[in-house]
């Protein structure tokens, strides 16, 4: 097999011929889109779900699904600000490694019900999205915190921009970047990473070849957990307020954006370059709606279909994979 | 002694129904006591009687839907597209005439009924295709199907709640015949043809097979497709059924009525004993767990307790059960 066809074959050369097909569409229809500032506005929407996205992949392809990480990633933004108001803290790493460090600890409290119970993701993480979100709202709080309140030294953080030829960029895409990076070094250049795979493509031969399954679980699960939280935060910091509330249904939304970029909900498949094209298209489609003069109530149609399209493609991709 | 061994043939064999029946007594005796004044009046039994079936209804739609081994996660998607298009029908489509009559009335009425089912029937053929046929992954493409229902929901109605449906369709979720409430009737219906489906008809036995081994199914010459696509034809029609009793008893149908039914469907199906892997589920063991978590809730409310504090509550329970279950199988 040459080189170029082992490229063609790759689901990421897919969903980029796709993606370059919609985003020249989307250009003919309105030429608004190619503006700058439509762009960098589009790219500042892949920041959170892009980070969550990077979480939902390791989990997937451990084998596993988390639908458990937006009500994690509410409850380390909401405490985390929480906490600064109370403190007067004026800060910023220590509130994220803050969030970070809740998002974990959850997400090992998910990894303990799964690996000590052998109990299936779906469920342990669809109770504990239910017991974290109850807690927080029962116990914590409902009240929204708006921009008034917020602490000015995330508003600051989260609105930094850079200048490029008159529009601005979010800083924020360089943090999302950085973490895709490390993550994409996580998953291929290190032995932890590979277990990863290993574990999903099969935890028995993992298991045999003397890989530390435990070890795995804790590990996918908790940075699942810490992603979210992180993202969390800089989601408020972003949108200048923290809503108890929020990330309602995004699990739908990331979960949908890793299949898209070609990951195996069978575990042992899938990457970093294409979750984030899967993200790219998603929010392209999400936020294009209106650009195209598309009614925007139509918008949960539009992205049913894309999944339903998207994992009918892998499915058949797939298909040797099923008896 | 034939009757001895037969009890303990039968507790053994249902072990998970006597331990859902201890739990239900024990949450009843522990409501009582703290408090017996509100807890054990008529009308608190009655109110839950009229609020129950619909999620009733619904867990036994996911239950159906685990028994191969799936999970249905578009059936609340479904039940509000169901209560939506009759409100549609009922108000936009066709409106009540200035001078109907009872029947001319009840005939719309049925014919909402139909629609409602139907387009429950359609949904479920759909999720029942992408599954069996396209063979995605059943979360995926349920999850995908929810989506797009939700979404129809919304472009149907625009945001608000649709209101003003005829009173005959409020009797299907407020009324009473001869003292009994209506909803709890159908309930009662569904359960009873479900339960002698699942155990008295190929069909039954079919999706427990296929549940149990998908492998050996399909070497065993069954029809698995089929009959997978036949299993989401009726999760999807008893999700409608439970759109209709849930708009019917609140007048109203809107996009994001019931979403916290999603995860109660799946506790109360995983708490009835399905096995969420597939092959193992009962009726009855649904019907007792559906009730065992309302007296839990209505027990709680009237403690004050804020329904986050439910939700986290049914959270910890779900997850609380499934560690029980494993310890017990992991003794034997």
């Amino acid at each position: 097999m040459t080189a170029v066809s082992k490229l063609l074959r790759r689901s990421e050369t897919a969903v980029l011929a796709i993606l370059i097909v919609v985003m020249l569409v989307i250009g003919v229809i309105n030429p608004a889109f190619w503006q700058a500032d439509n762009l960098f506005n589009l790219l500042r929407a892949n920041v959170v779900i892009g980070i969550m996205a990077l979480s939902v992949l390791t989990v997937m392809i451990s084998g596993g699904i988390d639908v458990s990480f937006p009500a994690f990633a509410v409850a380390a933004m909401y405490l985390t600000v929480i906490a600064m108001n109370a403190a007067g803290y004026q800060g910023v790493v220590l509130p994220f490694i803050g969030a970070t460090l809740i998002g974990l600890l959850c997400g090992l409290a998910n990894a303990f019900f799964i690996h000590t119970f052998r109990m299936i993701p779906l469920i342990v993480t669809l109770g504990s999205a239910s017991v974290v979100r109850g807690l927080l709202l029962g116990l914590v709080g409902t009240s929204i915190i708006n921009i008034d309140r917020m602490p000015p030294s995330l508003i600051a953080f989260g609105s930094s921009t850079v200048d490029i030829g008159g529009s601005k960029l979010s800083l924020m895409i360089f943090i999302y970047l950085g973490i895709a990076v490390l993550m994409w070094l996580f998953l291929t250049r290190t032995m932890a990473g590979r277990a990863v795979f290993a574990y999903g493509d099969d935890a028995e031969s993992a298991k045999r070849v003397g890989f530390n399954t435990r070890r795995t679980v804790y590990l996918v699960y908790g940075l699942a957990g810490a992603l979210a939280g992180f993202a969390g935060l800089l989601h408020s910091s972003m949108i200048w307020l923290a809503n108890p509330r929020d990330f309602v249904g995004y699990e739908l939304d990331v979960i949908a954006a890793v299949v898209l970029g070609g990951a195996s909900i069978f575990g042992g498949r899938g990457s970093v370059f294409g979750t984030i094209l899967g993200v790219f298209m998603l929010t392209l489609i999400k936020n294009s709606l209106i650009i195209m003069r598309i009614d925007n109530t139509w918008q949960g149609v539009v992205v049913g279909c894309v999944i339903v399209i998207a994992t009918a493609l892998t499915a058949w991709r797939d298909r040797k994979a099923l008896v | 002694m034939n009757k001895l061994t037969d009890f303990r043939r039968f507790v053994n064999r249902d072990n998970n129904i006597v331990q859902l029946l201890v739990i239900t007594a024990i949450i009843f005796l522990l409501m009582s006591a703290l408090e017996p004044h509100k807890f054990l009046r008529y009308y608190n039994f009655e109110s839950i009687s009229f609020i129950f079936p619909e999620l009733g209804i619904v867990a036994i739609a996911m239950m159906l839907a685990m028994l191969t081994g799936g999970i249905d996660l578009s059936v609340i998607g479904i039940a509000n597209l169901a209560g939506i298009l009759a409100g549609v029908f009922f108000t936009r489509l066709y409106p009540a005439g200035p001078d109907a009559g009872a029947a001319a009335e009840l005939m719309r009425v049925a014919a909402g009924v139909v629609l409602a089912l139907g387009v429950g029937l359609l949904a479920g053929t759909l999720n029942g295709l992408l599954i069996a046929k396209v063979k995605i992954t059943p979360i995926l493409a349920t999850l995908g199907t929810g989506q797009i229902f939700t979404g129809f929901c919304m472009v149907l109605t625009g945001g608000p709640a649709i209101v003003g449906f005829p009173a005959w369709w409020g009797f299907i979720g407020n009324g009473k015949i001869l003292g009994v409430a209506v909803p709890l009737i159908l309930f009662l219906v569904v359960a009873v043809l479900i339960a002698v489906m699942l155990t008295k008809t190929p069909f039954g036995l079919n999706l427990f097979l296929i549940g149990t081994n998908p492998r050996a199914a399909v070497f065993a010459g069954l029809r698995t497709e089929r009959m997978v696509l036949y299993s989401y034809m009726l999760s999807g029609t008893l999700a409608a059924l439970a759109g209709i009793v849930l708009s019917g008893r609140t007048n109203a149908a809107k996009s994001d009525y019931g979403t916290s039914y999603l995860l109660q469907a799946v506790l109360i199906s995983v708490l009835g004993g399905t096995n969420p892997a597939g092959g193992k589920g009962t009726v009855l063991g649904v019907s007792i767990a559906v009730i065992a978590l309302m007296l839990l809730a209505s027990g709680f409310q009237m403690m004050r307790f804020s329904n986050h504090l439910i939700d986290f509550i049914w959270g910890g329970f779900l997850l609380l059960v499934m560690v029980i279950n494993v310890l017990r199988n992991r003794g034997r």
